[in-house]
């Protein structure tokens, strides 16, 4: 896949990070404000898919990434799971407990564990949405050679 | 409310019908975006702000990738008359819109008027999720510790879904 012009390249360079960076603050505050894990892991996944597609592949020397991604994804659903089963650590039988101290209401550390829900989901839907992306590109350049 | 969401809905019946009719694939790539973003705005208009960012993010993402797609592979649309199994399934696709929208109609008779009141189960939710939460955004309090199961499930979703794609796309074997 060829890159794209000057102009789109440099927007790029200047957008990329502010994207990611929004998906990041979508991810944390999601217990606060609008969003959560899934709308803000697409994000940071869009700002990585900016770069491929205003790059191209030619230029990042995509081979086997998407082996790194999918590593990312299982260990983030792994750990959400591990999450959801350690209120049974604690005696209780009880999946999904809220076990961590609640906190004052509307506080950025607050809601126990939710945010941590919302990180890890976050990551397992920003490297699977990746992983897609970037197994079209990689084999499609596989099959090209 | 109700008439904005009308038209907008028309509009979207209309940008689905186009895609389908259309013989340029890239056309019909936008087409489809209509029916994302004009639910986009239904979100919006029915104050459903985190379904609203989900749904124009995954829109615009998966309208990236359809539109490479379509941009690589050919834009001219395969066109065929319909034989005699299309004639069929024209004919039942035609009655089953009709008995649908007869169960629709003796159905929308029963509900609410549209907006006011909700479900039974509904209630205890909204009323205590935030102290027995502690979290602010009663809809990731909802997600995340009352239906922990359902968000769950959707993660396991999504890494069989990259895992398929991963096996069914991959021509050369690992070395």
């Amino acid at each position: 896949m060829k890159g794209m012009t000057v102009i789109v390249k440099k927007t790029t360079q200047l957008i990329a990070g502010m994207v990611f960076l929004y998906g990041m603050y979508v991810i944390v505050h999601g217990h606060l404000t609008p969003g959560g894990g899934f709308a803000g892991g697409v994000i940071m996944a869009g700002s990585f898919i900016l770069l491929i597609l205003a790059f191209g592949s030619d230029f990042m020397h995509l081979t086997k990434e998407e082996s790194g991604t999918t590593m990312y994804e299982n260990l983030a659903t792994l750990v959400v799971i591990f999450l959801a089963a350690s209120g049974l650590l604690l005696g209780t039988r009880i999946f999904f407990l809220n076990w961590f101290p609640k906190g004052t209401l509307g506080q950025l550390v607050s809601a126990g564990m939710l945010p941590l829900y919302n990180v890890f989901v976050g990551i397992e839907v920003a490297s699977s949405i990746l992983t897609i992306f970037l197994a079209l590109v990689i084999f499609k350049e596989e099959i090209s050679e | 409310m109700e008439i904005a969401i009308s038209i907008i809905t028309v509009l979207m019946i209309i940008g689905a019908l186009y895609a389908i009719h259309a013989r340029d694939l890239l056309s019909a790539v936008i087409a489809c975006g209509i029916v994302g973003y004009g639910l986009v705005i239904c979100f919006l208009l029915l104050k459903a702000p985190d379904l609203a960012i989900v749904q124009i993010v995954v829109e615009t993402i998966t309208l990236i990738i359809m539109v490479a797609v379509v941009l690589d592979s050919s834009r001219e649309e395969k066109f065929s008359k319909p034989d005699g199994q299309g004639y069929i399934s024209i004919i039942t696709s035609i009655l089953l819109i009709v008995v649908l929208f007869y169960f629709f109609k003796l159905s929308v008779e029963t509900l609410d008027a549209f907006g006011s009141g909700s479900l039974r189960m509904a209630a205890p939710y909204i009323e205590g999720a935030t102290d027995k939460t502690g979290s602010a955004n009663l809809v990731t309090g909802v997600v995340f510790d009352f239906r922990g199961y359902d968000t769950m499930g959707e993660a396991t979703v999504l890494v069989t879904a990259v895992l398929g794609v991963l096996t069914i796309l991959r021509i050369k074997g690992k070395k």
